[in-house]
């Protein structure tokens, strides 16, 4: 069995997911605390794919970053280019994945208690320390769980992907476009085969979740 | 060494005006919640920035609107006691106390600035544990501790007992005010609670709609309020409007009577204020016929509602405290006031 698919997918979602942590806490962090009205604009244009039909969002992709766009061209002279490679793979996933992150994390944010942070600011600590070492651990809960489900999408995206980069074996085959081939080809053994794999990466994430969740509340008490 | 804040403010509607100055000792600031008590106090550790205005602490500018000074928070050197205490949750007692030592550099000059913390602010055997698990007053001294290690200039503190049991307010507040005596600074308290501000301060600002009235030695504010406002937050029940009719007298047409004062009624009084433990049978001043209307007990005291005689209908009844020991059987048909407990209120 040609194992490529699971590295790429598993790949593309570690990438995505450390980029969508990142970006997702940055534009959380910041909507949190802008005027309802912006808040409210921002956040339809920030939630938007995750409610778009993901085709419609490689559709976009590919508006944007295909060999032939002005930005793609653009890109293509660094020699970066997004179209059928598995770095196309990784922006598909991210930006599927971004919403998850950005309105959980968003959550957590809001119903942070700003007086922690104003009684680290009196006690002179930095607003950097006072965010990773005070309002991160406070929000740790809604980021975790954010972060899981933004991974778990990275993992299982398909409709972007395929639009963006395609299936090329040992090039841009990830599980889900590979059970797709497989079916599509009547290898039903074959795609039941990485159905199985996708189902024990799935459910062995949730457990870690499970039980981070346990140690957390054990601390607690 | 002294806190200098004269600063305005505009949020929606409310306006926020305070002036005042600390002078050695613990100043409080007395109002109903949403007064703006609080608000003054994030001014002065610059959470909040006032509109106009300055701040002076110790000779230096934290805040001055005309030459554009606005310290941050971190600069300023000012401890905030915050009414539930803000303890970072995923720290332990002793880490929340390293927080307020980031400035020291050498390691076992910190372990040893915090192990003395730990020791003066009695929380020893709790360094291991998280703010979750200690009482209030455990928690209270906890934040302390981590104030007074990053050796503030001043001390705020926002309503410090009103997260504690009410059983135990009495004894912190006395742990409170030796720890503070030991720490030697200046301190603002914010309370709406006159017992706590009686307790606690030595001087006393009375805040009303945003607005600082002037600042009072305690005694002499609860002697003599001199402001409706000033008047119901020292804890009287008992005002009416009064009119001047003469250099020690007043007329109290709500309840019908004249009163003699101790003091010189000056022009513009407003009402008057009797405390509801100064009605005496037996004084002669002041003394009108009066008439038993109800009565709720206390542990020691009653409270027993009255009106005059004369009293206008509308005009809500009168109260009476009287400690249990000293009450008579019968209802008394005459009240006097000793004219030193007629209080005249201007504002």
């Amino acid at each position: 069995m040609d194992w490529y698919p699971l590295l790429n997918s598993l790949r593309i979602a570690a990438v995505s997911c450390v980029i969508v942590f990142f970006l997702g806490i940055l534009c959380a962090y910041y909507a949190a605390r802008l005027p309802r009205a912006v808040k409210g604009a921002l956040d339809v244009v920030l939630t938007l794919p995750m409610v778009l039909p993901p085709t419609v969002c490689g559709y976009f992709l590919l508006l944007i970053f295909g060999a032939k766009r002005p930005f793609g061209m653009f890109l293509a002279q660094f020699g970066v280019q997004f179209v059928m490679t598995w770095q196309g793979g990784v922006l598909a996933a991210s930006v599927v994945a971004f919403p998850l992150m950005y309105r959980t994390a968003r959550g957590a944010f809001e119903s942070f208690d700003e007086t922690l942070a104003h009684a680290g600011q009196t006690l002179g600590l930095s607003n950097t320390y006072i965010f990773w070492r005070v309002r991160m651990p406070a929000c740790r809960q809604g980021i975790l769980a954010g972060t899981v489900l933004a991974f778990a999408r990275a993992l299982g995206e398909y409709g972007a992907t395929s639009m963006l980069i395609g299936y090329t074996p040992g090039k841009t085959a990830t599980i889900s476009t590979t059970v797709y081939q497989l079916w599509r080809t009547n290898d039903e053994a074959g795609a039941f085969r990485w159905v199985l794999v996708n189902l024990a990466i799935s459910t062995v994430v949730l457990l870690a979740v499970n039980l981070l969740e346990e140690r957390r509340k054990a601390v607690k008490r | 060494m002294s806190l200098f804040v004269d600063i305005e403010k505009q949020l929606g509607d409310f306006r926020l005006a305070a002036r005042f100055e600390t002078r050695s000792g613990v100043l409080g600031l007395l109002g109903a919640s949403g007064c703006g008590k609080s608000m003054t106090l994030k001014c002065v550790a610059g959470i909040e920035r006032p509109d106009r205005g300055t701040i002076v602490l110790d000779g230096e500018t934290l805040f001055d609107s005309e030459k554009r000074i606005d310290l941050p928070p971190q600069k300023r050197r000012v401890g905030y006691l915050f009414q539930n205490y803000a303890l970072f949750p995923n720290m332990t007692v002793r880490q929340n106390i390293l927080c307020g030592l980031h400035r020291e550099k050498d390691r076992a000059k910190r372990e040893a600035e915090a192990q003395n913390a730990v020791r003066l602010c009695r929380l020893e055997g709790l360094e291991g544990l998280r703010p979750l698990q200690l009482s209030g007053g455990q928690q209270q001294r906890t934040a302390l501790a981590r104030i007074l290690v990053s050796g503030p200039r001043v001390l705020l503190l926002d309503e410090p007992f009103s997260a504690l049991d009410s059983h135990l307010r009495e004894k912190l507040q006395l742990e409170l005010r030796e720890l503070l005596g030991r720490f030697g600074r200046d301190v603002v308290l914010v309370t709406h609670s006159r017992d706590e501000a009686y307790h606690m301060c030595s001087r006393i600002a009375v805040m009303d709609g945003g607005r600082l009235l002037g600042v009072k030695d305690t005694k002499a504010l609860f002697a003599d309020p001199e402001s409706v406002c000033a008047c119901a937050l020292t804890g009287c029940k008992n005002v009416a409007p009064a009119r001047k009719t003469g250099e020690y007298e007043v007329e109290v047409p709500d309840w019908g009577i004249t009163l003699q004062t101790a003091r010189p009624v000056r022009d513009g009084v407003r009402a008057v204020g009797i405390r509801a433990h100064y009605f005496n049978a037996k004084t002669p001043q002041n003394r009108f016929p009066v008439e038993y209307l109800g009565e709720m007990e206390e542990p020691f005291e009653w409270i027993v509602e009255f009106r005059y005689r004369g009293q206008s209908p509308q005009a809500p009844p009168l109260w009476w405290r009287v400690p249990k020991d000293r009450r008579s059987a019968e209802f008394p048909p005459q009240f006097g006031v000793a004219p030193v407990n007629v209080l005249l209120l201007y504002e």
